[in-house]
């Protein structure tokens, strides 16, 4: 069962926390139910995007410093 | 100086290149993809698209913006406010490529940059400073003791920090140790060192400033201003000067600021920022913003002056024609900044298409917008809209024209703060000067209805 994971915002999508961090998650990895996988920018603000079910992330659909809006899926886990 | 290149966007962008032109000077915009058919694209000679929408790869790329410059054929670059305009590597590096730098020197940007050795810097000038330590605390440092001399509640404060950002309250001794290591690891994350150090906390303080302009050899204050109306440390509602202070607290913070400048060789105009305890009277510096200020605006209201023209005729090499006692002031001055933000959620962004927007008018109104009706606002930027500017004879003559032009402003398509700025301006406690840095979330929480029960 595939899932996807959908900004609810317009803005900039982030894979890292921060310039020279690691990415939260990558493709492939396990993921857990609220776990954070990437920050969306609007306006200096930035919300965190968590992924909804346990399971592997599959793919990212936004890449880093990618342009999101609302209802754009992030990415998909399975 | 005969063109300009404006490394900047929004309201600050249209502005600058308002005086550029009264000036003569032939302006560039650069833009990112996201602002091709800003106002400011609009009103430049040029626009240059200088990458994607987000400002890390385009506003900030300081090889596209230098590129934009010299393939321009300008001569000069101003760098507005936020973005580029503190970053001393970027002013060195449009100095090395043999452009005039509309800014002080990347030394004088380094040197406020530090938040230790400009407090520092402070104490050497005779700036009064909260008690706190004068260096960044060391690994080997007996926290608790210094902790106890400067006393409870202090401040961790990031060396690298500002603008409100990288500061953690410290309320007792148990909470010592663990803040000072998150407030570490938090700063070497978002300004790449982990240097920090203690300063004591002002519980209910109102914020002031003093504007400053130098050209090297000659040093003036502009005035005063309050900022103390603040939304999550940002500020909302300014005013010059500052009402109530004492006569001899406003004077040293004048020339304790004038003083500062003189030592550092200070070139540009800049603003020295300032808490203020309104029950002891005591005045202590926060920090010097070597760059021009959102809120300049009340400042020329009651000097007469146009900071910006001062900027580029002190970057092209003239010599400030004015001495302090040419400096005159005339009236009071109140700034409304209109941001495309839902103040009954939270601040929430609103961005989006401005189907209508009617600004103010009439005697002693300005305002300074980078939008008019018809454009986008973007969600990847700042929310500023714009600042409407009020001038009047008197604060309380000023207070009635502001809530007169306020009402008169209506923006349709997206959420701004006109109506809590509106609120805010007609309330007693701001017109008897009781607001301080903290008084809108108190305001808020004791206004709006809590439907959900969370306490946040």
């Amino acid at each position: 069962m595939s899932h996807q994971i959908i900004s609810p915002l317009p803005g900039i999508f982030y894979r890292k926390p921060g310039p020279g961090k690691e990415p939260y998650v990558n493709e492939g990895d396990t993921v857990s139910a609220g776990q954070t996988i990437g920050l969306v920018e609007i306006m200096k603000q930035f919300s965190e995007v968590r992924a909804e079910f346990d399971g592997v992330l599959e793919k990212f659909e936004i890449e880093d410093f990618g342009v999101v809006n609302p209802g754009d899926v992030i990415a998909i886990t399975s | 100086m005969k063109k300009l290149l404006i490394a900047n966007r929004g309201e600050i962008a249209v502005r600058i290149i308002r005086t550029a032109r009264e000036m003569g000077i032939v302006t560039v915009a650069v833009v990112s993809e996201a602002d091709k058919t800003s106002l400011a694209a609009d009103l430049a000679d040029e626009a240059i698209v200088v990458g994607p929408a987000p400002a890390g790869l385009s506003y900030l790329n300081h090889d596209a913006v230098l590129k934009a410059a010299l393939d321009s054929g300008a001569d000069a670059v101003h760098p507005g406010y936020g973005f580029l305009s503190e970053n001393a590597e970027f002013a060195r590096k449009v100095i090395a490529a043999g452009l005039t730098w509309v800014g002080p020197s990347p030394e004088s940007i380094e040197l406020m940059g530090d938040k230790s050795r400009a407090r520092r810097a402070a104490i050497d000038a005779g700036v009064p400073t909260l008690p706190g330590t004068e260096t960044a605390l060391r690994d080997d440092d007996d926290l608790e003791a210094i902790a106890a001399r400067i006393g409870y509640p202090l401040v961790v404060k990031a060396s690298a920090g500002g603008g409100g950002r990288g500061i953690r309250l410290v309320e007792d001794p148990a909470q010592l140790r663990g803040t000072v290591e998150i407030a570490q690891a938090e700063a070497l994350g978002a300004f790449n060192s982990a240097d920090v150090y203690f300063e004591k906390f002002v519980t209910r303080a109102r914020h002031v400033e003093v504007q400053i302009l130098g050209d090297g050899e000659t040093f003036v204050h502009l005035g005063d201003r309050d900022c103390s109306m603040q939304r999550r440390q940002q500020k909302i509602l300014e005013e010059a000067p500052a009402p109530g202070l004492p006569d001899e607290v406003r004077e040293r913070m004048r020339d304790s600021s004038v003083e500062l400048a003189r030592k550092a060789n200070y070139v540009g105009v800049g603003t020295v920022e300032f808490l203020y305890d309104p029950f002891s009277h005591e005045v202590a510096f926060i920090e010097m913003n070597t760059r021009i200020q959102v809120e300049h605006t009340i400042t020329e209201a009651i000097t007469g002056m146009d900071l910006v023209r001062e900027q580029l005729r002190i970057a092209a090499g003239e010599k400030l024609d004015i001495t302090q006692s040419d400096v005159t002031f005339s009236g009071h001055a109140l700034e409304f900044r209109i941001n495309a933000e839902d103040p009954d959620n939270n601040f929430m962004p609103s961005p989006g298409l401005i189907k209508t927007m009617n600004l103010p008018g009439g005697a002693g109104v300005r305002a300074d917008f980078g939008f008019i009706s018809g454009k986008t606002v973007a969600p990847f930027y700042d929310s500023l809209l714009g600042k409407i500017i009020v001038w009047a004879p008197t604060r309380e003559l000023a207070i009635a024209r502001s809530a007169r032009a306020l009402d008169e402003a209506h923006i349709d398509g997206v959420k701004s703060t006109i109506g809590l700025l509106s609120s805010l301006v007609g309330l007693p406690d701001f017109a008897d000067v009781k607001h301080h840095t903290k008084y809108i979330e108190s305001f808020l929480d004791s206004t709006i209805p809590d439907s959900t029960g969370d306490a946040e």
